[in-house]
């Protein structure tokens, strides 16, 4: 159901970012940067409380005409950004909740992993690209 | 060119191979042309075909030798292997796997080109090192091989001759021998998956050493030299050879591992233990795997972490990509660190990938953990109820799934629930806030009494309140439920929903201003008569603008009608009234303040009433004018007092009954007239009074009075029927205005109090 899925490091360089419709990848990837600013300024806002208090799940970052991003902010400061099309009214909170959760996952498998250097782009990982495949596909 | 060590299986490879080219026979010299043939079906690039005949010397002497010819040939397996072709490799480079050519006319050569690039063949992939026994999972690709296999059939047929090759042994190549070979699971196992890769195996410069260490493992097959049935089947001795390698390379390796050629030795041995179903792995190859666990980790239960498997995995220079990928496939648990089992599959899987098989997308079923050497069938396709079975623990990793999902919930579970509460109380909620808020206004209208009648009114709407609430909670949780959120979240967000619902009886109250605005003009009336306090309010108000405008409109009036007993009074007026300070406008002039006694009281009367009956009127005339202006200054004072407090009231009256008393005065004609119109000024204004009984009752005494009033009055009559009249019309002005205005002070006070009571409500709102 998604449309473009990033995974963004915490020094803010992408680690995975990957979009269903493989054209005008560059929109997406615009639109995931410029959410950065405002998983930061979230992540600010509930900063003063401690990283314990803080929610993961920042839920929807901003919306525009055609898509809305949500965010997603783990301890270690490694950001999901999801972006959806706003077509699918049917998403619910909670399942863009379940797809962070899965994403959530599927990233510390892909840490586990003894040959996966942490800051590394995540291309080795088949069953992470699976589980990303088969998020976007629900799409279509 | 040094000597050369071969293996017995290089031995008679190489002699065959020799014996082909010595077309002439000569035993010693090949022919070029024969082995130009050869080197060209090696395939290998004429560069280094070249090479290759410099370095073995051909070049030097111009023809074959055997020698030369045994040495080409290791060059061409050197190179096939992929190593760079030096005069030392030949010797150096253990465990070399025979060199490889391509089908060519001669059968012979099909047969070798056939049973060593058969599987090859079947892959079709590599020219690497040996194809072994993906081909042999695959039936189907056995009739590629049927035709190659032909030939080898003959040679399946000296195989039982061989000691090596057991019935089960026959060529793993042949198609048939393959079938039986899935199909006997458990019995050949130990040579089944040696066998295919075993015409690729035989160069282990330590072969022969191993070989007979081998035959201890091997009880049924010796390690042959049957060198006579060596060119024939070059499976079979291969197959034994590599029947023989296997732990002998595990035990080979094990010391060779430190030197770089451990590492072919490594890959070779993974080559050849690789898998029969495909995924299977053998008995010697778990006892080789459990060999290396232990290098690692002594203790057979433990784990290996993640960074001692990398180090040892890395060695088998495979592409980290394809590393990890073995690691995700292997590492069942997620944990970081492998198992026994664990590692035991991660091994079987480099193995199978360095012999090239690709990598599959789960995890095989025979390489589950706990689930090694399954007896199942080679059918792949049960590895999805492995992998579901095994898919328990992999939830177990997911439950680490990060943060606080109660909090994850409930947030929603809010959002949610106020809109299922929203979905589910929009009736409920309308219907009582409006009713609420219609007992507000109404408690607002008659509030300030406090009175009986009021405090229930009170109560109700408390009490209605509470019921929405609990309404809405009820309903609330009956949503919760049927959402299926937890009990807990229903809990911890009752209150929110409470609140929300009260919010929303909040908001509906603060919209019933609006529906209730219709029903105001009900009320209208009531401030007339309803409170005693608005009552009060109108009768102070009537009375402050009245007596200010009754004193500008009846000034002129009100000179003329009582000069005389205004004048007097009126110093001493003053000074009772100035000392109220309560009436500003009794000072502006003397001749208000006998309008505003007349306006104001009938308590005055009453006393006056009393006092008539009582005393002389004609003592009391001088005094009365004195005592009525200070009597009804004091009573507009009063009066004003009582507005603010209901309970005042009686106090008024009596403060004004003392007052009245102390003064002592009789009832004079002239206000005992003023006082009738005054007495029905004030029936007018005030038809429905209950809270002043007493005044209704002073005013009936004060009415029975009045027949001895009027001997007093006289002359005044007309003056003062006119002044009445005068003051009547803008009483009643007055009354319409001041209607008005009570009527848009209740409307502020409705609102002020729902947006006190919206206030209230998003107070706990505001911890959030």
């Amino acid at each position: 159901m998604a449309v473009c899925i990033a995974v963004i490091a915490k020094e803010n360089y992408p680690l995975y970012i990957r979009s269903s419709p493989t054209e005008n990848e560059l929109k997406f990837h615009y639109m995931v940067h410029t959410s950065l600013d405002v998983v930061d300024e979230k992540i600010s806002a509930m900063g003063k409380a401690l990283v314990d208090q803080r929610e993961l799940y920042l839920g929807l970052l901003y919306p525009t005409e055609d898509y809305k991003v949500y965010g997603y902010v783990t301890n270690s400061k490694v950001k999901f950004v999801m972006v959806v099309d706003s077509s699918n009214t049917a998403l619910r909170d909670n399942e863009i909740r379940s797809m962070f959760r899965k994403l959530h996952n599927s990233y510390t498998d892909v840490m586990c992993n003894p040959f996966y250097n942490p800051g590394d782009r995540i291309q080795s990982s088949r069953a992470f690209d699976n589980m990303v495949t088969s998020m976007m596909i629900q799409v279509c | 060119m040094e000597g050369l060590t071969l293996s017995d299986a290089e031995q008679k490879y190489y002699s065959d191979l020799f014996s082909y080219c010595d077309i002439e026979s000569t035993k010693k010299v090949v022919v070029n042309g024969r082995v130009l043939e050869l080197f060209r079906a090696a395939q290998l690039p004429n560069d280094v075909v070249l090479q290759i005949m410099e370095l073995c010397g051909a070049t030097r002497l111009g023809y074959f030798g055997r020698s030369q010819f045994y040495i080409a040939l290791k060059l061409v397996a050197v190179a096939q292997s992929g190593f760079p072709l030096r005069v030392e490799s030949i010797n150096t480079v253990k465990d070399l796997p025979l060199p490889r050519f391509v089908a060519s006319k001669n059968e012979q050569e099909s047969r070798h080109a056939a049973s060593y690039s058969s599987d090859s063949e079947n892959q079709g992939s590599y020219s690497g090192v040996i194809p072994p026994p993906p081909g042999r999972g695959q039936v189907k690709k056995g009739s590629v091989s049927h035709d190659t296999v032909q030939p080898r059939t003959s040679a399946d047929a000296q195989e039982p001759a061989s000691p090596v090759v057991s019935p089960q042994q026959s060529p793993p190549t042949s198609p048939h021998t393959w079938r039986k070979h899935s199909r006997h699971p458990s019995g050949g196992n130990s040579e089944r998956p040696l066998a295919g890769p075993g015409p690729f195996w035989s160069p282990f410069g330590e072969a022969q050493s191993g070989s007979s260490a081998g035959d201890a493992v091997w009880s049924g097959h010796s390690p042959p030299p049957p060198q006579e049935n060596w060119v024939s089947f070059a499976d079979t001795p291969p197959t034994s050879t590599l029947l023989t390698m296997h732990p002998a390379s595990v035990q080979d390796q094990t010391t060779v591992r430190t030197v770089a050629s451990a590492t072919t030795a490594i890959e070779i041995r993974r080559q050849s233990s690789s898998y029969d179903d495909p995924w299977k792995i053998t008995d010697e190859q778990r006892q080789y795997y459990v060999n290396q666990f232990k290098t690692i980790q002594p203790d057979l239960n433990g784990f290996i972490p993640g960074s001692a498997a990398k180090e040892f995995f890395t060695k088998s220079k495979l592409p980290i990509l394809e590393l990890s990928h073995i690691w995700e496939l292997s590492d069942f648990d997620k944990d970081g660190a492998l198992t026994l089992d664990e590692f035991c599959a991660a091994f079987h899987l480099v193995v199978a990938r360095k012999n090239g098989y690709d990598l599959p997308e789960k995890l095989p079923e025979s390489l589950m953990p706990k689930l090694i050497d399954l007896e199942d069938s080679a059918d792949v396709g049960d590895q999805p109820g492995e992998v579901g079975y095994s898919g328990s623990p992999a939830e177990a990793p997911p439950s680490k799934s990060p943060s606080m999902p109660s909090l994850n919930q409930t947030w929603p579970e809010l959002n949610q629930s106020s809109e299922d509460t929203a979905i589910v109380h929009p009736v409920p909620i309308r219907m009582t806030p409006s009713k609420i808020h219609m007992q507000e206004m109404e408690l607002k209208r008659t509030g300030s009494d406090h009175t009986n009648p009021t405090s229930p009114l009170l109560v109700k709407p408390s009490d209605l309140s509470e019921e929405n609430k609990i309404n809405s909670s009820v309903k609330f949780a009956s949503g919760n439920t049927v959402d299926g959120y937890s009990s807990s979240d229903s809990f911890t967000s009752d209150p929110e929903q409470i609140g929300s619902n009260v919010t929303r009886q909040r908001s509906h109250s603060g919209t019933s201003p609006d529906n209730t605005a219709p029903p105001p003009p009900p009320p209208r009336p009531q401030p007339s008569h309803s409170r005693s306090s608005s009552l009060d309010m109108n009768r102070t108000f009537t009375v402050t603008t009245g007596q200010q405008q009754a004193g500008v409109v009846a000034h002129p009036p009100a000179v003329p009608p009582r000069p005389q007993p205004s004048q007097a009074p009126g110093p001493a007026v003053h000074r009772p009234v100035d000392a109220d300070g309560l009436i500003t406008h009794t000072s502006t002039s003397p001749q208000q303040i006998p309008e505003q006694p007349n306006f104001a009281d009938f308590s005055q009367f009453e006393v006056f009433a009393a006092s008539n009956v009582n005393e002389e009127q004609d003592d009391e005339a001088e005094k009365h004018p004195e005592v009525l202006p200070a009597e009804k200054a004091s009573d507009p004072a009063n009066s004003l007092r009582v507005a603010k407090a209901d309970s005042k009231t009686e106090e008024k009256t009596a403060a004004s009954a003392p007052t009245n008393v102390s003064k002592g005065t009789a009832p004079l004609a002239p206000p005992p007239k003023p006082v009738r119109r005054r007495l029905k000024s004030e029936d007018e204004l005030r038809p429905e009074v209950d809270e002043h009984t007493q005044k209704t009752g002073v005013l009936a005494a004060v009415l029975a009075s009045q027949p001895s009033i009027p001997r007093s009055v006289g002359k005044d009559k007309k003056a003062i029927q006119a002044s009445i009249r005068r003051n009547k019309e803008t009483n009643t002005v007055l009354a319409r205005l001041n209607s008005e205005l009570q009527q848009q002070l209740k409307d502020v006070l409705e609102e002020r109090i729902s947006l006190e009571v919206q206030l209230e409500q998003l107070r706990p709102f505001s911890h959030l």
